[in-house]
């Protein structure tokens, strides 16, 4: 194996062990600053000492130990300086293979929640949170980071310093929240995953459409946390809601980059293995037996499109009922405005509209395209052509995204030919 | 990216042979470890090829010929495969490393191959440029 084969395979390694290692090593040193360059130091050995004598049999287990040799040399080094410490040392012992084996469910789990609370926690700015939880969770490059959210390196790399040292000011503990705390702060690291996934899915900014490289971590960090947490049904309907959002990347655009309707899309490109485990996701959290939450209810909405063999087949009645329970669950007027398009789909466009001009002076869609780009639809399907297009004119100046603006100036231009 | 990790068939697994206790709680540790890693997307083990059928075209634009199992030649045939999303060539290649040897007798072998996708899985620039390129070109052939 050549050098560069060998860094390469160590790269693969590191991205397979890297929050695993971080997990563990905050748990013994209390700091995700430090811990990471505990982590990335035992890399460093490893680049030195694989690219000689080559890559031993189990490198996670490998890394693992080097790592907390690290970390509990450096415990001893600053001397003991305190109780705290000299304990964390005595109760650390290092892992064997067998060790390691044996704490891959159990502890590491264990200790994987805790890292991915600390990094979503709320006395971080979201794109703190965002940033930290790519970086630590899933192993992105600052670099990869910062390309993801076309962003400048520098960027992103200070998001993470300062997010490590007001964790570290702020004294955040690594622990998993208890009580009544457990919700919000599940919520809240459900929020960036979805957050990330999201940012993936549909650029806001800049012309390129799909990014994809975060939505894939989201999904996987998603389908992590469902094993390590399977008992909370709302992290199975977020892994459903992006599964099933998932399969359909590849209709989401045409061969000329521009964006197509779900309803137009063709739906036996979508992928049927992303379907099919969305479906099971959602039904893991329909079998934990408690009200759907937010996600399981959106999850729910997208399971009726991923299970409609035709557009016209769609169950509206359904999807438009389920509006409702999310806009109970989640009040929010952009709910509100997908629960018009439903009922417009379920009962007619008339009823669509009423809900949409109930809508037209909430502040906080003010600036948001989509509420006159809904709007000029149904406009198109009662015939007001000329209200219409004015809707989609008004729409296409509010959007930041330049492939969407062409589309709505698109059925702008419809608009007139329709006379 | 996908890869499909074939498990190929041996003598054992075309007799019907079951894996031992100790082969089967390995892979099943094994497929645990990829669904924690959030890797795994389908896995699944197969019946011997006595149970086959198999569909050939030995005539251009002929008839197909249809033949019942047994195949005979156990290294071209499969006996499993296990489907991954991952995100590089080598960290595909590091899980399949990490299989457990999926016979234990000196017959196995497993092949790993990358599963063709579209630019919805990446973000390089150069590779969607090749696919654009590439679609196009096909769709000029099936107009000429």
């Amino acid at each position: 194996m050549s050098v560069s084969d060998t860094h390469r395979t160590i790269d693969a390694i590191w991205r397979i062990e890297s929050a695993k290692l971080i997990a563990v090593l905050t748990r013994i040193v209390r700091d995700i600053g430090l811990a990471e360059d505990l982590a990335h130091d035992a890399l460093v050995i490893a680049l030195e000492q694989w690219s000689q004598n080559g890559i031993p049999n189990n490198p996670g287990a490998w890394l693992m130990t080097t790592a907390k040799r690290r970390a509990i040399d450096l415990i001893r080094r600053n001397k003991l300086r305190d109780q705290k410490y000299s304990e964390v040392a005595r109760n650390t012992d290092l892992y064997t293979e067998d060790d390691m084996d044996h704490n891959l469910d159990g502890e590491i789990g264990d200790d994987l929640l805790r890292l991915i609370f600390m990094t979503c926690h709320p006395v971080l700015p979201q794109e703190g949170r965002v940033a930290l939880t790519l970086r630590l969770l899933c192993g992105l490059t600052t670099d990869e980071i910062a390309r993801s959210f076309l962003a400048a390196e520098a960027t992103i790399a200070q998001r993470i310093v300062r997010a490590k040292r007001t964790l570290r000011d702020r004294d955040i503990p690594f622990e998993v929240p208890a009580g009544e705390e457990l919700s919000d702060r599940l919520s809240a690291v459900l929020e960036v995953i979805y957050l990330m996934f999201n940012e993936g899915y549909s650029a806001t900014s800049g012309n390129q459409w799909i990014r994809p490289l975060i939505c894939q971590e989201a999904l996987r960090l998603g389908r992590v946390l469902a094993e390590i947490v399977p008992y909370e049904p709302e992290v199975h309907g977020l892994v459903a809601l992006m599964e099933i959002q998932s399969s359909r990347f590849r209709t989401r655009v045409n061969s000329r980059g521009e964006p197509v309707l779900l309803m137009d899309q063709n739906r036996a490109e979508w992928d049927q293995l992303l379907i099919r485990r969305g479906l099971k996701a959602l039904d893991r959290s329909q079998k934990l037996g408690r009200p759907f939450g937010p996600y399981s209810l959106q999850a729910a909405i997208s399971a009726c499109h991923a299970k409609a063999p035709t557009a016209p087949e769609t169950d509206w009645i359904r999807i438009a009922a389920l509006y409702e329970a999310l806009s109970r669950v989640l009040p929010s007027p952009i709910v509100d405005l997908n629960r018009a398009v439903a009922v417009s789909m379920a009962f007619g466009p008339d009823f669509g509209l009423q809900i949409v001009d109930m809508l037209g002076n909430e502040s906080s869609l003010k600036g948001y395209h989509l509420l006159p780009s809904v709007r000029g639809d149904l406009l198109v399907k009662l015939g007001r052509f000329d209200e219409a297009r004015k809707e989609f004119e008004h729409a296409a100046s509010m959007t930041r995204n330049e492939r969407e603006r062409e589309l709505l100036l698109k059925r702008a231009a419809e608009c007139n030919s329709a006379h | 990216m996908r890869f499909m990790m074939i498990v190929k068939a041996t003598s054992d697994s075309e007799a019907g042979v079951l894996p031992s206790q100790e082969q089967f709680d390995a892979m099943q540790k094994y497929n645990e470890e990829l669904v924690r890693a959030g890797v795994l997307l389908a896995a699944d083990g197969l019946m011997s090829s006595s149970n086959g059928i198999r569909i050939s075209y030995p005539e251009p634009g002929g008839k197909p010929k249809i033949m019942d199992g047994p195949f005979t030649e156990a290294k071209e045939l499969i006996a499993g495969y296990t489907l991954i999303e991952v995100k590089s060539r080598e960290e595909a290649i590091e899980w399949a490393l990490r299989m457990p040897d999926p016979h234990g007798f000196g017959q196995g072998e497993i092949e790993l191959r990358q599963v063709f996708e579209i630019e919805e899985l990446t973000n390089n620039d150069d590779l969607l440029a090749k696919e654009t390129a590439l679609r196009k070109q096909v769709k000029e052939q099936r107009q000429a």
